[in-house]
């Protein structure tokens, strides 16, 4: 808990350009799925993480050989490249509680 | 150019077809998996699922020019390049030249989580990239229950995977799909679900200490296929599936007649020994000469320069060098000049029919002529009587059809009948050769029969073979009224018979001197009769005279005394004593 609260203080107060977290949004062209998903992440970034975000969105249709990279299978992913470690969620995102744990995001904020 | 030949409908009018390459595997699916079709490999753990399916990618790619994908799941590039070099294949090269595409798909479960809903469209993404890229015709993916590991929604896993094998077909790509054995069912998950086209089954299983791989296709939709069960097996060059058995009877033949090497031998086969391409079996109990005639065979052949692969279950190839020196065979000089290849492994070192792929293997590498199997009973110890037989009616069509001649030797144990070859092969061969020991006088022997030679005509009789240190003699075995005896036996016969033949000319001569003798007796004896008989007609005529001159005395005397008497006998006796006075008196 001690940990969590550190945390959650810290990219707020010192050095916050460091902690800027660097997410990736796959998606195949302009699906349903995919808009959900890139309107939940954006929500759920800016009540947690405001200003402290950067979100890019791939589009696997026009950039098909990125997808080897960060091994995407499922359509749409989430990819926190940073903070290290890589974090990786699949789906629209409408499980918010699940969003928040598997990007980390609580201890985040 | 071979990439359009399956395209054209196959003479039944059945479904395209892909040649996979693989050997034996096209022969039972009568031309390969189902063009264009997504076929189901399944199979337990290390049966070798992903070297066929790579195989079949490695193929079309060398042999078809069909480029191929290859979406992994469990192993890495660089693990797959490294596996597969096993085999023989340079995937990395292929893989530069853009003849393959690997692409590995990694999924940890505890690494990603799920939110929400999704769909699995990113696969399709870099399944679709990878093809597209290359331009491949083939599509391997393995193993894809992978997934169900690392996607915890099952539902839309399954919703998925039948979208993927519709969107396979739909891009024309032929794809082989492995996946894990199940309890119950093929695959663990079920896909068989959704790949209905063709299932092929493979399998290891262990029979009496020796592991041996089958291969099944399970289900080959619009299609004729091999339902049984084929042994298979992973080689230096590949998977080779075995039963190749041709199934008909359509071998060539030839009139051509090749020495045995034993002289004796080729005239009793009608004076001219084996037909070339035929199967020639030997059989004998222990120690009757088995191997020694087959290498005879082997020196016979290497000397009219043909190539001669001489398999050997139970010797090394140095131990038959060294003991087939002893009786003055020189093997070295042929194996050296290559046109004798030895190849020796035991028995039990593999199943059977990796004994026999490796025969295919070492006689396609060398292309004999003539090839001697020392012993194939040993095989038995490598599987059942039935496989056995099995295996030997495969190795003499695959033989027959290359009209090469081949010798098995087979060795029959202690308490079988000798005209029993062992797994009831000898109904397989054109010609059959029994070597025996007979036993008698403190020795044994060995004899040799011509059991059967199809086709010639051949000598009913029985000859002993000599084993000298300067090889082989056959000698008529001794046939007569004390029955069939051979070595010191027939030795002895004939001496006995060589003095009772002096015995006779000894004694007719004796009895000619003896008639001479009498002769010359019976002669002398004639002789002296014939002058006992002159002295006896001497002796008679003496007295005929004697007798003549005394009647003429007496009736001188007669007359005179009856002139004396004055008788009237002067008329009657006149002419008469006129004569006789004339006679008497001139």
């Amino acid at each position: 808990m001690k940990d969590r609260k550190a945390k959650r203080r810290k990219p707020a107060r010192t050095r916050p350009a460091a902690k800027i977290w660097q997410l990736r949004l796959y998606v195949t062209g302009r699906t349903p799925k995919s808009a959900t998903a890139f309107l939940n992440l954006k929500r759920l970034c800016e009540t947690h993480l405001k200003g402290l975000y950067r979100i890019t969105v791939i589009n696997l249709l026009t950039h098909p050989q990125l997808a080897k990279g960060d091994q995407i299978l499922a359509i749409p992913t989430v990819v926190r490249r940073l903070p290290s470690p890589v974090r990786t969620i699949i789906g629209c995102l409408s499980d918010t509680e699940r969003v928040l744990v598997g990007l980390d995001l609580r201890t985040a904020v | 150019m071979k990439k359009t030949a399956p395209k054209a409908p196959t003479p039944g009018g059945s479904l395209p077809k892909c040649p996979t390459g693989i050997q034996g595997l096209d022969e039972i699916t009568g031309g390969g998996l189902p063009r264009g079709r997504p076929t189901l490999v399944c199979g337990g753990a290390g049966c070798g699922k992903t070297l066929l399916a790579a195989e079949f990618l490695v193929r079309g790619a060398t042999q078809f020019d069909e480029p191929g994908v290859l979406m992994s799941f469990e192993e890495t590039e660089a693990e797959l390049v490294a596996n597969v070099a096993s085999l023989g294949f340079n995937l990395a090269d292929l893989i530069r030249r853009k003849k393959i595409f690997i692409d590995y798909v990694h999924i940890d479960p505890g690494e990603v989580q799920e939110s929400g809903d999704y769909d699995l469209e990113a696969l399709f993404v870099r399944l679709n990239h990878a093809i597209d890229t290359i331009g491949a015709k083939r599509v391997v993916l393995d193993t894809l229950e992978a997934l169900f590991a690392g996607l915890k929604n099952e539902a839309v896993l399954r919703n998925e995977l039948r979208r993927l094998f519709r969107w396979l077909k739909q891009k024309g790509v032929t794809a082989v799909i492995t996946a894990e054995r199940g309890r119950e069912q093929l695959t663990r998950h079920g896909l068989e679900e959704y790949v209905s086209d063709c299932v092929i089954l493979l399998d290891h299983r262990v029979n009496d200490q020796i592991a041996t791989r089958n291969l099944r296709v399970v289900k080959y939709r619009g299609a004729f296929h091999g339902t049984n069960e084929f042994p298979f097996l992973i080689a230096e060059n590949g998977i080779s599936v075995l039963p190749i058995t041709s199934l008909a009877l359509n071998h060539e033949t030839t009139n051509e007649r090749i020495a045995t090497g034993i002289p004796r031998l080729d005239s009793m086969l009608g004076g001219h020994g084996f037909f070339r391409g035929s199967s020639v079996l030997l059989t004998g109990t222990p120690g009757t000469g088995k191997t020694i005639i087959s290498a005879n065979f082997a020196v016979a052949a290497c000397a009219r320069g043909e190539r001669t692969l001489f398999f050997s279950f139970e010797e090394s190839p140095n131990q038959i060098l060294r003991n087939m020196h002893s009786i003055g065979l020189q093997l070295e000089p042929y194996v050296k000049r290559g046109l004798l290849r030895f190849h020796s492994a035991r028995p039990s070192l593999y199943g059977l029919e990796m004994h026999l792929a490796t025969m295919f293997k070492q006689i396609a590498d060398f292309k004999p002529q003539v090839v001697v199997v020392d012993p194939i009973t040993s095989l038995m110890d490598a599987g059942t009587s039935n496989e056995c037989r099995g295996m030997v009616t495969r190795l003499v069509d695959y033989l027959k059809a290359g009209q090469v001649t081949t010798l098995f030797t087979s060795l029959t144990q202690g308490g079988h009948s000798l005209q029993q070859s062992e797994a009831n092969m000898s109904s397989l061969m054109d010609s059959w050769i029994l070597l025996q020991d007979f036993e008698g006088n403190g020795e044994r022997n060995r004899v040799l029969y011509v059991l059967k030679a199809r086709g010639m005509a051949h000598s009913n009789q029985i000859r002993e073979f000599l084993i000298s240190n300067h090889g082989i003699d056959l000698v008529d075995a001794y046939i007569g009224a004390s029955g069939v005896l051979t070595g010191s036996a027939r030795a002895a016969q004939s001496a006995l018979e060589k003095a009772a033949v002096l015995a006779e000319q000894q004694e007719a001569a004796r009895r000619k001197r003896e008639l001479g003798r009498k002769r010359v007796a019976l002669e002398r004896q004639i002789q002296r009769l014939r002058s006992d008989y002159e002295t006896e007609a001497l002796e008679l005529r003496r007295i005929d005279e004697q007798v003549g001159t005394r009647s003429l005395v007496l009736s001188t005397e007669q007359a005179a005394s009856g002139l004396l008497r004055q008788a009237d006998a002067k008329v009657l006796a006149g002419p008469n004593a006129r004569s006789r006075n004339g006679r008497l008196h001139s």
